[in-house]
Formats: structure tokens, sequence, C-alpha cells
């Protein structure tokens, strides 16, 4: 009887082992590939990782109306969700075929990381630490924002002078939590800093008044002003504290896949300069004018570079049309917040929206 | 495997053998384990370009924190944490001061917690049908709820809902609560201060020495105990004098509606916390203390009736002292679980360690880095409280001989 046990035990053992060494194997290969860089194949990338699975996981916010923001029915919208839409439509074909995380702003780096998502489209502040030790590459910037503080309009502040001996919210992890303390000691003034870790929590202790003041992006206090309790006792002041230049990220070593999220972004803002929108994508295929020919496939082979479609593009604009149209949609004038595109325009029209050119 | 030993028995039959090769086996299976994660880990970390090492913490943190337990500075007439940090300092200084948050927390809620938690234990076994009946609603809604969600009521609901600072509560004078705090009577911080201190120590120690002389001389010798009790008045006295004017209490005074100086300012993240652990906790605790007074014999109960003894003294001197050799070692995991959940206050803006490790490892991109500070900090606070609980224990233990 012991004996039977102890072989059982033994069994044991040995499958465990077994089991090891398998899933052991697979590592030594993802090191292999750190090792020769930046090769050009697709081997060990993201892209064909995406494809295997036939979804793409995109790391958003989810509580941002306008950024990214989950209705009732579960349904997501926003700038940030039609970036995952468009990433998704040109990969895989299909714009739907995208499962949303929500992450806050302290997991988004290491759920990145680890994996866990494959990009992030997430309010996230382009910056030089983020794109070295943090180890992220940021795509193309798809909306540039500044970051302002939001006060109680009977509170008598009106500029950060006005903070000291008052007190202000913030998120964790956040480049704003950065400023807003560079920018009181610019000042000269030492105000209480509440850090949160969630948004949810800090814009409620703000509307709770524990805090004097909420700092975030100009768009996100805008968007979130309308979740307060009482959105017209609230003003945001005319203080720009940062440049805030927010976009998709992936992670660092993997060009192939960035590769695609940078020029599927590009696309959307190259598409609105060529005039290409949603509804005339179909007539625009029959253009004779050789950058649009190039641009939608119909002619070279731009898409297969990328280890995409040729018609890449095509799909894109199909499914969440080109950036004004996205713009307009969650920000602008279809939208409730009215947003004037300001620096968000095309670098023509006197923006800084400007796609290199697609050859 | 394969080749036989000289032994009729084989091999694999041989009980010696397998006790070895199993254990052989479970070490090689551990180490695997171990060494698969961490090169797993470094692979992923070389290929996504990061680096490991401490030297991060040099740098300058540029974040600020929040103030929560925060004396007057006389020199700089305002509030100020007795840790003082700027956001200039580095990464290393931010996270001590967010341990030495996690501390004050710690220490004032095992403290707090240790106290409620005895009382509502005991009034369990109370006569009065109300105290011994809202003792148990207490215990049962508050440990059949989670932690998030009472440190969110306290947050929100109750602490958020105090006046705005014109209209702030006085209570007694001594204690003044708005949204912009908790302003309370503290001692100032003087030498004077640490003088009376050291002799309301010497003197708390003379008054257990002649406390025991007393009751020795009673029973041993037959003596009224008369000098003694007037010594012990005397010292009774002249130790709360010290108490009193010997500490340097400041009572917050108003300035302006609203505005204060002297005192201790307590921020509102601090006292939701305090108040969520201390609550949460004590609920745990009343129930090993239950439990431990429970375990006592009811002969115990009945032989102290039968000396005539009264049911508060019967409590104090034969049940209470059996049942903490029950009670010390639960406690020290309650302990324990204060320590941890004290990284809940994260949630709710309380400037911890975790809260600000979790700033730290996002502003630095250090993640794994900063993960072993914390898990190792964590580690070394709940060994301190397990030795300390343990070296209880050996205390209260019978002694045989």
């Amino acid at each position: 009887m012991t004996v039977i046990k102890k072989l059982h035990a033994l069994g044991l053992s040995a499958l465990l082992a077994g089991s090891l060494a398998a899933c052991a194997t697979p590592a030594p290969e993802g090191g292999s590939d750190s090792a020769d860089g930046s090769s050009p194949n697709t081997s060990g990338s993201r892209l064909d990782t995406v494809k295997e699975r036939g979804t793409l996981v995109c790391g958003v916010d989810g509580g941002i109306p306008g950024f990214s923001f989950v209705d009732e029915s579960g349904n997501y919208s926003g700038l940030d969700v039609d970036i995952c839409k468009a990433v998704a439509a040109a990969v895989l074909g299909d714009a739907d075929a995208v499962e949303y995380r929500r992450l806050d702003s302290t997991e988004r780096f290491t759920a990145l990381a680890g994996g866990e998502v494959d990009m992030l489209s997430r309010n996230t502040t382009w910056t030089l630490s983020r794109d070295t030790s943090v180890g992220l590459e940021f795509a193309p910037t798809t909306f540039y924002d500044g970051q302002g503080v939001m006060v109680r309009a009977d509170s008598g502040i009106a500029t950060l002078e006005d903070f000291e001996g008052k007190s202000i919210c913030v998120e964790s992890g956040t480049t704003t939590e950065l400023n807003i303390t560079d920018g009181m000691r610019k000042a000269g003034v030492d105000p209480e800093v509440k850090t949160f870790q969630q948004a949810d929590p800090a814009y409620a202790a703000y509307d709770d008044e524990l805090c004097d003041g909420f700092t975030s992006d100009k768009s996100q206090l805008l968007a979130r002003r309308t979740t307060l309790s009482t959105p017209e006792d609230h003003i945001i002041l005319d203080i720009t504290l940062s440049k805030e230049p927010l976009g998709p990220a992936t992670i660092n070593n993997d060009s192939a896949w960035f590769d695609v999220v940078k020029w599927v972004t590009y696309g959307l803002i190259e598409a609105e300069e060529l005039g290409i929108t949603s509804d005339n994508v179909s007539e625009m295929l029959e253009s004779e004018d050789p950058t649009i020919r190039r641009f939608l496939g119909t002619e070279g082979e731009l898409g297969s570079g990328a280890g995409l479609e040729d018609d890449f593009m095509v799909k894109v604009i199909e499914a969440v049309g080109n950036y004004s149209e996205v713009y307009d949609r969650n920000l602008g004038g279809d939208s409730e917040f009215k947003l004037e595109r300001g620096l968000n325009a095309l670098w023509k029209d006197g923006g800084l929206l400007y796609a290199p050119p697609f050859r | 495997m394969t080749t036989h030993s000289d032994h009729q028995i084989p091999l694999w039959r041989d009980e010696r053998f397998w006790k070895i090769a199993l254990q052989i086996l479970a070490v090689v299976f551990v180490v695997s384990v171990g060494w698969l994660l961490i090169y797993n880990l470094s692979v992923n970390m070389q290929r996504a370009g990061l680096k490991f090492g401490f030297d991060f913490l040099g740098n300058q943190a540029s974040f600020s924190i929040l103030d929560s337990v925060a004396p007057y500075d006389v020199n700089r007439t305002s509030y100020r944490s007795f840790f003082p940090y700027v956001s200039t300092d580095s990464y290393g200084r931010v996270l001590q001061a967010g341990l030495i948050n996690t501390l004050v927390m710690m220490i004032s809620g095992i403290i707090l917690t240790t106290i409620v938690g005895i009382i509502v234990g005991v009034l369990q076994f109370s006569d009065n049908w109300l105290l011994r009946k809202g003792s148990e609603l207490y215990i049962e809604i508050i440990r059949n709820t989670p932690l998030l969600l009472q440190l969110f009521f306290w947050y929100s609901a109750v602490f958020s809902q105090l006046p705005r600072s014109e209209d702030r509560l006085n209570i007694l004078g001594i204690l003044y609560a708005s949204k912009r705090g908790l302003f309370m009577i503290w001692p100032t911080n003087t030498p004077l201060l640490w003088i009376s201190l050291g002799l309301l120590v010497v003197g708390k120690i003379g008054f257990l020495a002649l406390w025991k002389w007393r009751t020795f001389v009673i029973v041993e010798r037959g003596q009224s105990g008369q000098p003694q009790l007037y010594g012990l008045g005397i010292l009774a006295v002249v130790l709360l004098l010290i108490f009193c004017f010997g500490l340097g209490w400041k009572v917050p005074q108003e300035i302006e509606p609203g505005e204060f100086q002297q005192g201790l300012r307590l921020s509102l993240e601090f006292s939701a916390l305090l108040a969520g652990l201390v609550l949460y906790t004590a609920a745990f605790i009343a129930e090993i203390v239950r439990a431990g007074i429970q375990s006592v014999a009811t002969g115990q109960w009945e032989a102290a009736r039968a000396l005539g003894l009264h049911s508060n003294l019967t409590m104090r001197l034969v049940v209470f002292p059996q049942a903490l050799r029950v009670i010390i070692p639960p406690l020290n995991s309650q302990y324990q679980n204060l320590a941890k959940n004290s990284s809940l206050g994260a949630a709710i803006a309380y400037a911890e360690l975790y809260n600000v490790a979790n700033t730290t490892y996002n502003q630095s991109g250090r993640p794994i880095d900063v993960m072993i500070i914390i898990a190792a900090v964590y580690l070394s606070i709940n060994m301190v409280i397990s030795f300390g609980m343990n070296t209880l224990n050996r205390l209260v233990q019978i002694k045989e001989r």
C-alpha cells in the first residue's frame, strides 16, 4: 500500500517536472529574440500574437467621457477607444475584435510590460522617462492637451498663488502629479496634495469639498466636470501647467508591432488630409490620384511592409472614419463637449497634426 | 534505477531510498520553479530594456505627499509632519516618510483596536441585554462586510460630511473637526516634555512596585497596608499633576474662523483609515476575547464566586488572566492583519508606504525593485509584531517546573 502511494507521488513529481520542462522551453526562444535586436522579421512580435489570438487586447481608462467611456450596456466609446478599433480593423479586419481592459493610472505600465494588454490607448502623456526608463514606445500623439486646474467658482481661487494653505486632489502615477508639485514650487506655495490611486474616489473627494482644487489634463477636467453633482459651480482656471501630448503606447523593443500602431495612427491623420472619409472611401478606391491609390492599397505594397494587408487603411476608415470624424464624434461638434480643434487641427489648418508620407 | 542493488530488496522497493529521493525531488522542484520565475523575469526585463537595481532611490522624487499627522511648528507657524519631506527630496526619503506614516497608523491602530476589542468582547458577557445584543450586532455587521467598503464609508459618508471650516465642530474646546481636518490638544515638543515623560514612566513602575509590596505585606505579614496606601495616593496625585502640567499640553487656538494654531492636526484621510481599521479589527479581537473567556472552565467562575468575589473581580483576577493564554496567539495574526490592511489607505489618499511606493514605481519605472522593497518592509514589520507577541505569549503561559 505504502509503495503504491510512493509510486503515485513519484508519478506526480515526474508529471510536474515534465510540465516544468515544457513551460521552460518557450522562455529561451524569447531570449534569443531579444539578442538579435531590431531584425525586421516579425517572429516573436506582438503582431503575430494578436493575429493568432484573433482579438486585440487594448488597455483603456473607461471612465473619461469623450476618450474612453463604458455606457450602461457595456459599450465602449471615445477617442481612445476608436484608436483601439482602428488598430484592430487594420490587423484583424474587424473593428469589433477588441477586448478592452480598464486600467487605473498606476496599473497601466505594468499591465503593458507584463503582456496583459497589447497596447495602451489611455490618455498617456509622452515623456522622456516613460519612453526610456519605463520602457514604452509612444505612437504619434492623438490629442494635444495641457494640464489645468478646476476649482469651485465661489472659492476665490484664481491663480496658483491662491492655493497657499489650501488642498488639491490628484490621481496617482500621472504626469499631472509631478507638474502640480513643480507648478506650486514655482509659485512659492505649499498646498496639501492628496494623491488618490483611482480617479473615481479622487473626483468624489473633490465633489465632497475635501480638496479645494483638482488638477488633471484640461480635456479630462472638462469631461469629468459633467459627472460632478453641480457642474455649473465649477470653473477651470485659465492656467496651463504643462504640455500633455496624449497618445497610444506599446512595449519597448518590438518594432514590428510598434510600427503597426504608429502607422495606423498616422493613417487616420493622412486620411483627413487626403479628404478620405468613411462615406467616400469606396469612391476613393477608383481615384486617379497616385497618393490616394497608394494609401488605400490599390497600388503598391505599403501594407505588406508592415506585416498587414495592403488595403488596411480601407478597413480602418470604413470602421472609424478619418481623424476628423473620430474627433467630431467624441469631442467636437457632434459630442456634448463641443471642443474646438485648436492644436489638434491638421498642420495645414494651424494645428500640430502632421503625418509623414505614406510611400 | 536500472542497476539492481546487491541486497535482495530491489532499489525501487527500498524505503530508505525513497525517503531521500523524494526529498531531493522536492528540493529540485522548488529550486527549478524559483529559477524559472527569476529567469523569465530577467529575460522579459532585458527584452523591454529595463534594468534592475536600487540606485534610483537617490534620485529626486519631485512629487508631493500629504502630511497627515502634523503637530504645530511654532518656528514655521504651520502644521508640519514630524518627519518632514519636500518634493526636492529623494525617492528613498519619500519611501521613508511613507513608512513612518504606516508605522504611525499601525501603532495607534493596534493600541486602539486592542482597547475597543477587549471592551466589546467582555461586553458580550454583560448582564445588560442592550449592551450584549449591541456588541453582537456590531461584530456581525463589521465582520461580514469588506474592509475597503468600510473605509470608503468612513471617508465619504462620515468624515467628508463634516462641516466646512467656518462652521467647524467644537468638542469641549480640545477637538475641532471640519473638512480641513481634525485639530486636537497635543503636548509641545520641548526638553521638559521628555523629562516629564521619563518621570511618568519611572513613577508608573514605582506605583506598580508599591502596589505589589502592599499586597505582599497584607497577605504575608497580616499588616493593614495603610501606610502603603497613603504612599500610593500621594504618588498618584504627583503623577496626575505631571501628566496635566508637565507635558505642556497645547489646545488648538482659533485665530480666524476655521484657522488654527497650536495642537495637532490630523488629516481626514488618517482619521477615516484609523476609524475603519480600528473598528474592523476590533470586531475580530472581540470574538477572540469571547472565545478566550469561554475557554476558561466554568469551575473557575464557580470557585471565584464561592470565595465571595463579585463578577467584576472574578473577571479581572481569575478568568481574564487565564483567558490571555488562549487570546494572545490569534491576537498576533489580527495585529499582523491590521498592519497589512493599512495599505488600503492608498484608496483614500492616506500617504502610507504602499501609496507612496505606487507613485514611486510609476514615476521611476521600477516596479520590480519597488515591489521588493515593499515586500521586505511589510515582512520585517510583521516579523517584529510576531516576535513581540511570541515573547508576550511565553510570559503568560503557565510556568511548569
